[in-house]
């Protein structure tokens, strides 16, 4: 627990899974979800993961977020082993996970009870801002467009300043010009404050036009297939002779044709 | 305000045509609704209308609140630990088909003609279905909002208070509707036979004591209005701000 002689603040490693295995007992049978998955992520690093709907992606964050334990292997996180959930590491679903009874603001602030008032409300008018929400504040999430209600949700996560993100498919729910709008956003937010970032998606240019890495994994159960790095600096041109070989490759990795 | 005309020409409508149907129709039907109306002034005059009504009142709200008291905590058990709702909801689902007036005679037997033995069973027949609605309610909080709790660092109480209980809340009103107009029900039947004052009482009383059925049917006027009053004060905690949320589906701009 309490190891006085803890690593060096700037460990090149921030996580760290060991062949990580999830099976769910279904009607008595075995049903293999994750298999083997081991993945070091370097601190403030970007990494999506990448995989079929279904394929078990989402139940690998749950595991790494402490909501689920694995049947075998392990997950550790600054060189601790990770048993529950945390508020340094926030998880961000679909908008679904704003909370309908709260404005935006008083969503934006719910981590912040232990706060005294006026730095409270500081950090909720910064974080307010950061999304772009002003104006918003007093705002009820059924008034709220889809792409507002994750720009609070983000704005909920950022204000408990974690140190890394799980998002879950955070803009799949999204239209293609929000979601964009929101890729750049994110993509500012982590270049000011250097979370890192597990990022879960099915969509293929998605995870080659955010991250640093990309962990590609197979159909259920999932195994890691491979890992892409993704060496183009942001802003990235997504026309790029590099990005679209990259997003090609991949394409290629999962055995889609170039074509629709 | 049309919406307001219409229904008290429907009322009056009615009333009219109860009228007619006494003067035409067989003469032991019913009293006329100006009978009816002239007893109503009779017990307000006497002072038995507002003796009865605040007996049954008196009845509901101590049996009322009773329920809620103890049907809030013991939902909210039954809702969060999965082994308290196995252990202890088979003897609630047993219970919940029995009727609250098949108590009576216990009630009467273990404590007595009496006000106890009212609210106690006013207490049972709305207690049942509150526990019920409140651990469902419950269990349909959504999975996700459990767990931003728990990852935002919340501790079973601060779930409690801070995702369970919000999220809870406009089933909780409904449920709390639902019950008061159970109860409301109940303690007519109860004072039948329970205790010698209320409402219930006033309709037996008239009959036995010499068949003054402008008598009964002021009570059961009165019953109504009653009823109706109640139900529009807990239809109000519906317009609650915290609440729009949950009525805000499909509802745009009233």
């Amino acid at each position: 627990m309490n190891s006085p002689g803890e690593t060096a603040p700037q460990a090149a490693e921030k996580l760290r899974l060991t062949d990580l295995t999830v099976t769910f007992e279904s009607e008595g049978k075995q049903v293999p979800v994750l298999d083997g998955i081991s993945l070091t992520v370097a601190p403030g690093e970007f990494v999506c993961i990448l995989g079929p709907s279904g394929c078990g992606k989402s139940t690998l964050l749950n595991v790494v977020g402490g909501f689920l334990r694995p049947t075998a292997g392990k997950v550790e996180i600054d060189g601790r082993e990770v048993t529950g959930p945390d508020p340094r590491r926030i998880f961000v679903f679909q908008e679904r996970g704003v909370f309908p009874w709260l404005t935006a603001e008083e969503n934006i602030g719910f981590g912040l009870d232990g706060l005294p008032r006026e730095e409270r409300r500081e950090r909720v008018r910064r974080y307010v801002e950061l999304v772009g929400l002003q104006g918003f504040e007093r705002a009820f999430p059924h008034e709220l467009s889809g792409g507002m209600k994750q720009r609070v949700e983000v704005a909920r996560a950022l204000a408990m300043n974690p140190d890394m993100l799980y998002l879950d498919e955070p803009f799949g729910a999204l239209d293609s010009i929000t979601r964009m709008t929101l890729r750049r956003e994110l993509l500012r937010i982590w270049e000011a404050e250097r979370q890192t970032i597990l990022f879960v998606t099915h969509d293929i240019e998605e995870s080659v036009q955010l991250a640093d890495r990309v962990v590609v994994l197979s159909q259920r159960p999932a195994r890691i297939r491979r890992v892409v790095e993704v060496a183009i600096p942001h802003p990235r041109d997504l026309s790029s002779r590099q990005y679209l070989d990259l997003r090609d490759s991949i394409l290629a990795e999962i055995g889609l044709a170039h074509q629709v | 305000m049309r919406k307001l005309l219409l229904s008290l020409s429907g009322l009056a409508a009615l009333v009219v045509a109860w009228d007619l149907a006494v003067r035409f129709g067989p003469p032991t039907l019913l009293p006329l609704p100006a009978a009816a109306g002239r007893a109503i002034l009779e017990l307000a005059a006497n002072g038995l209308l507002l003796r009865h009504l605040v007996a049954s009142l008196y009845r509901v709200t101590w049996g009322y609140l009773l329920a809620v008291l103890l049907a809030l905590p013991v939902g909210l058990f039954l809702g969060v630990y999965p082994a308290g709702e196995r252990a202890f909801g088979p003897f609630l689902e047993l219970l919940r088909p029995i009727s609250p007036l098949a108590w009576i005679p216990l009630a009467i037997f273990w404590l007595g003609i009496g006000d106890l033995a009212a609210v106690a069973i006013i207490f049972l027949a709305s207690f049942l279905p509150l526990a019920l609605t409140v651990k469902n309610g419950v269990r349909r909080v959504p999975a996700v909002h459990l767990q931003v709790g728990r990852n935002f660092g919340l501790g079973e109480r601060e779930l409690v208070r801070k995702v369970i209980l919000p999220a809870l809340l406009p089933q909780l009103i409904v449920g709390l509707r639902l019950a008061l107009g159970i109860a409301w029900l109940v303690v007519v039947a109860a004072e039948m036979l329970a205790v010698n004052s209320g409402l219930g009482f006033l309709i037996v009383d008239a009959r036995n004591a010499g068949n003054r059925y402008d008598l009964v049917v002021a009570g059961m006027v009165l019953i109504g209005l009653v009823g109706l009053v109640l139900d529009l004060g807990v239809r109000r905690l519906e317009r609650l701000p915290a609440l729009r949320w949950a009525y805000a589906d499909g509802e745009t701009g009233k």
